[in-house]
């Protein structure tokens, strides 16, 4: 491989640059969301994990998880969980080739993140 | 090999390493694809066969897990979001790390996300029998 120049090249612009947008927000929301759900989902299998091992242990993993803290990372992990589902569901949309106007966009933006808030209280109304 | 080295002494392999495509990314995108679609139909399922019994007394947990259907739900969720997460936090990691330390983060990642699958999957079958 040759020797390339590294060290005199403009740099394009990154993310300080711009100003925040539906767009970029809604795109890293999805990828925090979705690595985010490691602590809601290690906390689900280790409740399960728990039920099998025994009374005892049930008793220790169920307490965690239905604390006030417990509780403060199950609600946000739905919705976690379902803003990463709509935004899924955005990226199959957009794959098939369409969805792609601004007005389409900003639409599919807002629903991403209204109907994530709307399923996750919905939710815990129901469950 | 004095040619290269006047300005640095990285070999021309390692200077190649993370700068070119790893001929894989369509086979994990279409992984992806078939995760998303799978946890599409499983999470809604999964929220409410799991939501309603989270809270309850141990019996009944042992009781309600011991059923086919939220114990299958919760097997298959348990399973491909595992699958997807290991995939997902993949995409993160090549994005963020490089060289030894990005291999040995998707090798913790990937024992991270089997262990976890294989415990869960363990607890349903203990649960179930």
């Amino acid at each position: 491989m040759a020797d390339v120049n590294r060290g005199n090249r403009p740099l394009s612009p990154h993310l300080q640059i711009y100003r925040p947008q539906l767009n970029s927000i809604t795109s890293i929301l999805t990828r925090i969301t979705g690595n985010a759900l490691i602590v809601g989902s290690l906390l689900v299998t280790w409740w399960l994990v728990a039920a099998a091992a025994g009374p005892d242990a049930f008793a220790v993993a169920d307490g965690v998880i239905t604390s006030w803290f417990g509780d403060l990372v199950m609600v946000l992990s739905l919705w976690a969980l379902w803003y990463h589902l709509l935004a899924g569901l955005r990226h199959l949309y957009w794959d098939t080739g369409r969805g792609f106007s601004l007005d389409q966009v900003s639409v599919l933006g807002w629903g991403v993140i209204g109907g994530s808030v709307v399923l996750t209280i919905l939710t815990v109304l129901i469950v | 090999m004095s040619e290269m080295s006047h300005s640095t002494y990285l070999t021309d392999r390692k200077r190649a390493e993370g700068l070119g495509s790893a001929k894989r990314g369509t086979q994990h995108y279409w992984s992806m694809i078939q995760s998303s679609v799978g946890l599409l139909i499983l999470v809604p399922l999964f929220v409410f066969t799991f939501g309603p019994v989270l809270g309850a007394p141990y019996e009944e947990v042992l009781a309600y897990y011991s059923r086919p259907v939220p114990a299958i739900i919760a097997a298959l969720t348990l399973t491909v979001g595992w699958l997807h997460f290991k995939n997902g936090a993949q995409t993160m990691l090549e994005d963020y790390a490089r060289g030894m330390s990005l291999k040995i983060a998707l090798i913790a990642l990937t024992c991270i996300s089997y262990a976890a699958l294989a415990a869960g999957l363990f607890a349903l079958v203990r649960l179930a029998l």
